[in-house]
């Protein structure tokens, strides 16, 4: 029965789940949820907890408490058939640096158990997917970083995996490569396969994500589609208010006492939800909210 | 199964073999760790072979000419043959405890290959057993060599020699799973000097490999017999020279016994360090 499940089941779903080292509480009664076929972004600061919960999804963290399923196995017992039908593209680049492009996707066609048949088709695809054809005899170490974040992706998808877990897949890289790997992550989504994305970068998880879900000290703050986060927590329009330090404050404490919701970005006070509002608003510029506002509003502008 | 659970099973894995059993040791999984190795070797295995074929030489002709000047037989063989036989175990130990020390640490530590395959379907314990597997082969190969020179210095060859090969194997699965196990406990790479000097050291010395454990005091003896590489150098000039039945029983059996603890310590050291 618990294939039959599968099929109707979400990709993952996370319930009440604990993650503790030491005297940090790294995930804290995280719910979390990737339907079927859809592509879940996993945001939050640094610290907020996404990297344990990756890690906790191929069972190299065992979670205290709570309860987790992926792709209808129960985790941990049940982590080894998961991870059979999932791939992994890590935030480390772990390639094997001295063997050719198609070694490495040969090696992990025989880690995922790919009959003698299937791996010789298995690769071509995947070479092609990560457009690397004509450097499948290049060594790892004669690649470009954007190859290399490439054949990563390609590496995780030699076996036709369901869900795919892709931790900061964009960091550190080239605005072009980013958008790049944007078309093939979204290729991939549109093929059906179920993703979670952790990402800090916000703009990825709004072109790419159906659904995201903000991480902040371990927990689920906000979770829904990029577009009713905004709206929900951000309002349509947002004004940015510059000025000098005491400016600035005197904006900020007046917006407290109106109840409306602000964030400072730096070198603004952006003040949100204000559609609507007219002449009790200071000089400013108006521009329509984005998840940007929520993320800052849900996680706090401290970094810690 | 059923008819209705396999139809499911077809339906989610769209026919694909099912993959729904859940083993401990499964062979494809030892089998793909141990690919990956296989591949890598192709890239390392000409600067590999020529050090495990050139120390032991290097021992040979120092040891067996230099000091052999001065002695000519030792435990009524002649110091050659008896050098000769001996750094098959020496062999072993380099082939096997350094790059398994090092490799692992390095995979671990600075190349994150292990997060990588454990987030294939492949467990610790299967991890650790591929990995000592193939040092272990690289053992029972390189082992073999200084046999080889030997012979070149004019060591009789005999049948038992054959049987060098497996011996080396297990003795280097012991060694490579204490590799392991030193990388999967200690915190720095820097720290591996004290396990070479307290341990390595001692051991590759007072195995017998050099001068016999007879002429050392007791307390030396006794420590000697807890040394697997002792037991590895007693089965090989056993080999050569002629079998001792009950004693190379005995040989045997602590080489196992060191192997199959060193192989369950190397485990647990490495799930602790690579799943927290």
């Amino acid at each position: 029965m618990t294939s039959l499940r599968a099929v109707i089941e979400a990709a993952i779903s996370l319930r009440g789940v604990f993650k503790r080292y030491g005297p940090i509480q790294a995930v804290d009664g995280l719910d979390l949820d990737v339907p079927t076929g859809t592509c879940v972004g996993l945001l939050g600061p640094n610290g907020a907890g996404k990297s344990t919960t990756m890690r906790m999804l191929t069972a190299q963290a065992i979670a205290d408490a709570g309860e987790l399923r992926v792709l209808g196995y129960t985790l941990p017992g049940e982590s080894k058939v998961a991870r059979a039908e999932m791939g992994v593209v890590p935030q480390l680049d772990n390639l094997d640096d001295t063997l050719t492009v198609e070694d490495n996707l040969r090696v992990f066609a025989h880690l995922y158990r790919l009959g003698r048949a299937e791996r010789g088709p298995a690769i071509e695809r995947a070479l092609q997917i990560a457009h690397l054809g004509e450097r499948r005899s290049s060594k790892v170490s004669e690649l470009s970083g954007g190859m290399r974040r490439r054949l990563l992706i390609a590496r995780a998808l030699v076996h036709r995996p369901r869900l795919l877990l892709l931790d900061e897949p964009t960091v550190g890289l080239d605005p072009q490569v980013r958008q790049e790997l944007w078309a093939l992550i979204d290729a991939l989504r549109s093929e059906g396969t179920s993703i979670l994305m952790s990402t800090h970068y916000i703009e990825e998880a709004q072109r790419l994500a159906d659904s995201v879900t903000i991480m902040s000290h371990g927990k689920a703050v906000a979770t829904g589609p990029p577009s009713a986060l905004v709206v929900e927590h951000a309002g349509a329009e947002v004004l940015e208010v510059y000025g000098p330090p005491a400016r600035l404050a005197e904006v900020e404490a007046d917006a407290v006492a109106a109840g409306i919701r602000k964030r400072r970005t730096g070198t603004s006070i952006a003040l949100m939800g204000i559609e609507g509002r007219n002449g009790d608003l200071p000089e400013g510029v108006r521009r329509p909210s984005n998840l940007e506002d929520v993320f800052v509003l849900l996680t706090g502008e401290e970094v810690m | 199964m059923s008819d209705v659970d396999r139809r499911s099973e077809l339906a989610r894995t769209g026919g694909r073999n099912p993959r729904s059993r859940i083993g401990r040791l499964e062979i494809p999984a030892i089998r793909g760790v141990l690919v990956r190795e296989f591949t890598n070797f192709g890239s390392y295995w000409r600067s590999t072979t020529f050090s495990s074929t050139i120390d032991p030489t290097i021992y040979l002709l120092a040891f067996g000419f230099g000091f052999g000047t001065l002695v000519t037989r030792v435990d009524g063989h002649d110091y050659v043959d008896f050098v000769g036989t001996g750094v098959v175990a020496t062999a072993v130990l380099f082939s096997s405890v350094f790059p398994s020390m090092f490799g692992t640490f390095v995979k671990y530590k600075f190349q994150h290959t292990y997060d990588a395959i454990l987030a294939a379907p492949v467990d610790t314990e299967e991890l650790v057993t591929a990995e000592a597997l193939w040092m272990a082969c690289r053992a029972g190969t390189f082992g073999c060599v200084p046999l080889l020179v030997a012979i070149g210095f004019g060591l009789d060859p005999a049948p038992g020699m054959l049987l060098v090969p497996p011996i080396a194997f297990i003795s280097g699965l012991g060694w490579a799973c204490f590799g392991i196990m030193i990388a999967g406990l200690l915190k720095s790479i820097d720290n591996f000097n004290y396990v070479t000097s307290i341990v390595i050291t001692p051991m590759f010395l007072v195995a017998g490999t050099f001068f016999p454990l007879s002429g050392l005091p007791e307390g030396a003896q006794i420590l000697g017999n807890l040394n697997p590489l002792h037991h590895t150098v007693e089965l090989v000039r056993h080999a050569s020279f002629g079998w001792d039945p009950p004693a190379d029983v005995l040989h045997l059996a602590a080489l196992l016994a060191f192997a199959a603890i060193m192989w369950r310590l190397a485990i647990s050291a490495l799930q602790r360090k690579l799943v927290n």
